[in-house]
């Protein structure tokens, strides 16, 4: 057996006194899409960042492809280059048109030349059904293209994992398609993801395995068909329950 | 009495020093702008950085706008213009406009620094874990993501910052040089007619006027454009 | 301070040369001669008989009273310009050496109005028509000059004519005579910087940014003896210039108002210029023996 693409062992994280990730351990293998799902402050969205190092971990390893990524000697910016993050803000940088938002890192951070990372990028945004936006500015584009146009940009340097944060939840019904059906191209594409949602139908649909968290703990975790169908935990009963009845599974 | 203020012979008479004496204060502004800009821009972006890997750097920005600040820029045109060359040391200018300047650099920099700083601060914390999140380091983020959008942010404030450098870069009359304020002073001096005042201040006029009207109108439509984003 | 005393001092000499064209009514005797006052000996008006009452500052200081390693401070010793001049005046009029006293006043204590318990007072006074509203002046017994002042190893040291001053860096206050002389006498190439007053002036030229301060001779004297040393730097007064400022300083002594004695002072005061002995003191006191280098084109 092959070891896991990624590695996460009794992390640990308390911002002050309030602990919002206690002894988390989770691996995803290669390939694997792992939705992480729980209520608002469960601790989804501060373990992606803490993946990507954005937020520094009080205990416990994070190991990508065997290295310990969380040691103090390694460079936060060449673990950053390997995995692309997408909030569910978008952020995108509003000062630059779309393209010049997708090829920043790949000019900047890998050093590609503009007419390479150009041509990158419009390649990308075709696939994704945006090469007409390349030359707009952020504000001009709707949620959903903002939100597509920010998981180009994570792609535009090639990672090998994407970590996606509630990407849908800022926008509009009639919007979220879309981008679900971005993701899942990546998934069919083999991108190793993790993904922190409240679409349980798209987690259904997508996850090969499904992480329930609950005050920052991995409460249970399984194939979408058991925790969706045998929770083996009451909280996650509860939780499903309550999804069920706000008619979102 | 109104002859003593505003007399057409004076001014015509006191014209021509005046004049080029504000030449000088409008090259001696154009270079000193120019450079606070940019190392201001240095100085809050060195204040900007996180992590105790760059507290040294921090506390040396820290300490210098602090002490800069509370030096009254008169006071700091002396040391610097006459006490820096009495030193004699080799290699170290002694030209006044180039300490003049200096001064007006230093003094300008420490305020204008913080005012990209409070530029920089207004750029949502999600811009910088966004740019970070790509792979740039903590100075590119700053340079290509965080900073172009904080100067738009500050641009009336820096603009503010103009109209009150065009004036006190007259301040370097202290040292001997004769700039147009100098003149003005000159030319009083000798006829006991205010009309050379008058003479300075008009031209001083013809440039804060204009740059005070561009500020407000700047300010205005980036108040709109805003308002129609957010809508 | 010394700028706006300076500026004051030029409107009321202006104001003074008009009072006196409107009132001039001409005379064949010296200037400031009453021909009815009487300035025999007996006659003259004193406040101790048969002495001569001086006043003068406290300290005297060189070159106008006690020059010489002994006698600083010592009017008595007959050295320095206004020291001879004091001696030499009283001659004239009649007083023996040892019927001279010397009394210590306040610069402007002496310019109040009001009786005097001296005769007149000798310490430097400029003519100014505010001054003489409250007290009589005799005629100018020196009118400043300008002098050229530097420290050690500028380029105007050795300096002897206005053509070798054209490259010069110079300095003078503003709104002094002296601003003015650099401007239309001297004409250097490169503009005259200008300055508040000479504190700044010397700090410019001990900071290297100019060869020369244009100040008058009197102030070159405190200059070099006093401020430029205090800045640690060695002064030196270059040269003077003969040709004259527009509107110089010129230095009288002070009677109490309406004090009859003014018209003898000046009757002496005359003879000496006539005679040549006033110059010949200025030249020996105030020049030091031609030691100061004179510029006259």
């Amino acid at each position: 057996m092959t070891s896991p693409k990624l590695e996460i062992d009794s992390v640990s994280k308390a911002f002050d006194e309030k602990v919002v990730l206690e002894d988390v351990d989770l691996s995803v293998g290669l390939h694997d899409v792992v939705c992480l799902i729980g209520s608002s402050g469960s601790g989804k969205s501060t373990l992606l960042k803490c993946i990507n190092l954005l937020v520094p971990i009080d205990g416990g390893n994070i190991v990508l492809d065997g290295e310990a990524i969380t040691d103090p000697g390694v460079n936060p910016n060449q673990v950053r280059q390997r995995m692309g993050i997408v909030f569910q803000a978008f952020n995108l940088f509003p000062h630059m048109k779309v393209i010049d938002n997708v090829t920043l890192g790949p000019r900047k951070v890998h050093g590609v030349d503009a007419a390479a990372a150009a041509d990158t990028a419009r390649n990308l945004l075709d696939q994704f059904g945006l090469l007409d936006k390349a030359d707009e500015y952020p504000d001009r584009l709707s949620g959903g293209q903002q939100q597509r146009v920010a998981i180009v940009r994570a792609l535009a340097y090639e990672p090998e994992l994407m970590l996606l944060d509630e990407v849908t939840s800022a926008l509009d019904p009639e919007l979220i398609a879309e981008v679900l059906n971005v993701i899942r191209d990546l998934k069919t594409s083999g991108m190793t993801m993790l993904i922190a949602t409240h679409e349980m139908g798209f987690a259904r649909d997508v996850a090969d395995q499904v992480c329930f968290l609950d005050a920052g703990r991995i409460l249970e975790q399984g194939p979408p068909a058991q925790i969706f169908k045998n929770p083996a935990e009451a909280r996650t009963r509860q939780f499903l329950q309550r999804i069920v009845e706000a008619g979102r599974l | 009495m109104q002859r003593q203020f505003f007399s057409w012979f004076h001014f015509k008479e006191s014209f021509p020093d005046v004049a080029s004496g504000f030449w000088l204060d409008i090259r001696m502004f154009l270079v000193a702008e120019i450079l606070i800009l940019s190392f201001a821009l240095v100085l809050a972006m060195i204040r900007s950085l996180r992590g105790p890997a760059f507290f040294p750097l921090r506390a040396i920005v820290v300490t210098y706008i602090d002490i800069i600040r509370g030096i009254p820029m008169l006071l700091l045109i002396l040391l610097l213009g006459f006490g820096v060359p009495a030193l004699q040391l080799s290699g170290v200018p002694t030209s006044r406009i180039f300490w003049g300047v200096a001064a007006l650099v230093i003094s300008y920099s420490a305020y204008t620094a913080e005012v990209y700083r409070a530029g920089i601060e207004s750029v949502h914390e999600s811009q910088r874990m966004s740019a970070r999140s790509i792979g740039l380091t903590q100075v590119q983020a700053l340079r290509f993501v965080i900073v172009p959008q904080a100067i738009r942010n500050v641009i009336p404030a820096l603009l503010n910052g103009f109209v009150s450098l065009q004036k006190d870069v007259a301040l370097v009359f202290v040292l001997g040089v004769r700039e147009g304020l100098r003149e003005a002073d000159i030319y009083n001096a000798r006829t006991f007619n205010y009309t050379s005042y008058v003479v300075a201040a008009v031209l001083f006029l013809l440039i804060s006027v204009p740059v005070a009207r561009f500020t407000d109108w700047y300010t205005e439509r980036d108040r709109r454009r805003r308002q129609a984003m957010s809508t | 301070m010394f700028a706006a005393k300076q500026k004051w001092t030029r409107v009321l000499v202006v104001l003074g040369a008009l009072a006196l064209l409107a009132g001039a009514c001409g005379g064949d005797e010296a200037e400031g001669v009453d021909p009815d006052v009487s300035c025999e000996f007996a006659d003259l008006n004193l406040v101790t008989a048969g002495t001569l009452t001086v006043a003068t500052g406290e300290p005297v200081f060189p070159p106008w009273m006690g020059v010489g390693d002994d006698v600083f401070d010592v009017p008595e010793s007959k050295t320095g310009f206004e020291g001879a001049l004091v001696y030499e005046l009283a001659a004239k009029m009649g007083f023996a050496d040892d019927q001279v006293t010397f009394v210590r006043t306040g610069f402007d204590e002496a310019i109040a109005p009001g009786p005097k318990d001296w005769d007149f007072n000798i310490q430097q006074y400029s003519i100014t028509e505010a001054r003489e509203e409250v007290v009589d002046f005799s005629q100018p017994y020196y009118t400043t000059k300008q002098a050229l002042v530097s420290i050690g190893g500028t380029a105007v040291i050795g300096a002897s004519s206005l053509s070798d001053l054209a490259d010069a860096r110079l300095g003078a206050a503003i709104g002094t005579t002296s601003f003015d002389f650099v401007e239309d006498v001297i004409e250097p190439n490169q503009d005259a910087s200008v300055y508040d007053d000479n504190v700044d002036a010397i700090a410019a030229l001990v900071a290297g940014q100019l060869d020369g301060i244009v100040v008058d001779l009197p102030t070159a004297y405190f200059m070099t003896a006093v401020q430029i040393p205090e800045q640690g730097a060695d002064g030196i007064i270059v040269a003077q210039f003969e040709a004259e400022a527009q509107d110089p300083d010129n230095y009288g002594m002070l009677f109490a108002d309406g004090n009859t004695l003014v018209s003898c002072v000046n009757a002496a005061l005359a003879e000496l210029e006539d005679d040549g002995r006033l110059e010949a003191l200025e030249d020996e006191w105030l020049e030091q023996g031609g030691d100061i280098a004179s510029i006259s084109e």
